[in-house]
């Protein structure tokens, strides 16, 4: 019971208060380029939901049941990366087989996926706050929504840019790295309501 | 001859990856980083310092290796490359300087995942011969340390009066100190003022 509270804090937490992107700044390559338009957000976020959630979990197992008993915790980033890989492989894989469609669209994001530094960061954090089963499928699944929302939030404010007119040289990343501050300045106004 | 020649191109792709090309503000690569760690001179220049050795030594190690690693699963091998250079930087910085290792958490293993890297030895050594990917390597990193240091040295000594943990004089009396620049929103700001500043040098220089 105790351990259900302590895992539903910490998902909360991870969605607004520590949300990954805008207070860890983990995510940024894709958050950067991926947000112009709200549909193809929409799509790599919910692809971040699932690998996130999914490899915090097969990472967390692997860390405590093979590196922990073999003593090779310095090991860990190998093991992470490779984990990491080999599941994107092979969702890929059976994605192609059940659903062309979903395939079609999806596509060119889950390869993407491998190299976001958001899924091997969930997957340190775990580590070094030492969270257990159940927290670290909260904190995995709470800090994907929580992306999700940040990049959501972005490509509905960029695709209204676009007929702002903004000074040359803060075009492009400048402008959206500003906005992401005023994003994370509201963010921060969670601060309080979780502790 | 070939001495002059060479250090002309050496000095070429210094020159790229310093400021043409610079992997922050040219790219917008690796910039996970460059907002997280920038809170704090001295965790920066520890940062820095990591990124060009795991950089340099990867781009090395990658253009040692293009002629024997197989075309089909050549990003493993570089992951794999890159990673192992990175444990050994965490390992070390673990024995010798534990505090350090705290506050830079996982971001020293987030190494692995910064895309200068991967770019780096994808784009360029992957198919240049060793010298100039070590000199390709090694400018992209210092490149990388000039801004961070940058926006590192604003935002401790706007947010907190002082560099290096010492206290400016100025700055820490009578200067008002902006909290916000060293909680996560100051980093955006600073990185997107920095990025705007550096940008809008480009056209002056094209002028000459």
């Amino acid at each position: 019971m105790e351990e259900l509270r302590t895992a539903l804090t910490v998902g909360f937490a991870a969605i607004f208060t520590n949300n990954i992107l805008l207070v860890y700044f983990l995510g940024m390559c894709p958050f950067t380029s991926v947000s112009r338009e709200v549909k193809t957000a929409m799509g790599l976020g919910f692809a971040v939901i699932f690998v996130m959630t999914c490899t915090s979990l097969l990472n967390w197992v692997a860390y405590h049941y093979v590196l922990v008993p073999l003593e090779l915790e310095f090991f860990r980033f190998i093991m992470f990366i490779i984990v990491i890989a080999a599941f994107v492989q092979f969702v890929e894989m059976v994605i192609e087989r059940f659903s062309p469609v979903l395939y079609a669209n999806l596509g060119i994001f889950l390869p993407l996926i491998t190299v976001n530094c958001a899924i091997l960061g969930v997957s340190l954090f775990m580590v070094i706050r030492d969270y257990s089963f159940i927290v670290t499928i909260a904190y995995g699944f709470g800090s994907g929504i929580g992306w999700l929302l940040a990049i959501l939030a972005m490509a509905g404010i960029r695709q209204r840019m676009n007929t702002a007119n903004v000074p040359e040289g803060l075009q492009g990343p400048g402008i959206t790295l500003i906005i992401a501050g005023l994003m994370a300045l509201a963010f921060i106004g969670f601060t309080g309501v979780l502790s | 001859m070939t001495n002059g020649e060479q250090a002309k191109t050496t000095g070429g792709i210094m020159v790229q990856g310093l400021w043409y090309n610079n992997p922050v503000f040219r790219q917008i690569l690796g910039i996970c980083s460059t907002l997280a760690v920038t809170n704090v001179v001295m965790n920066t220049l520890v940062m820095c310092v990591s990124l060009t050795l795991v950089l340099t030594f990867s781009a090395l190690t990658v253009s040692a290796l293009r002629k024997v690693t197989p075309h089909s699963i050549r990003m493993m091998v570089q992951t794999l490359i890159i990673a192992f250079y990175v444990i050994i930087v965490d390992v070390i910085l673990k024995g010798y300087w534990p505090e350090m290792s705290e506050n830079l958490g996982p971001y020293v293993g987030l190494i692995i995942t910064n895309c200068i890297i991967m770019g780096r030895c994808e784009g360029f050594a992957r198919s240049n011969p060793i010298w100039p990917s070590i000199v390709d390597g090694f400018s992209n990193g210092v490149g990388y340390s000039m801004l961070l240091l940058v926006i590192a040295t604003s935002r401790e000594l706007l947010g907190m009066g002082s560099i290096l943990g010492y206290p400016m004089p100025y700055f820490s009396t009578i200067w008002d100190k902006w909290t916000i620049m060293v909680m996560p929103p100051g980093a955006f700001f600073a990185l997107a003022c920095t990025i705007w500043l550096c940008r809008s040098f480009k056209p002056r220089e094209e002028a000459k």
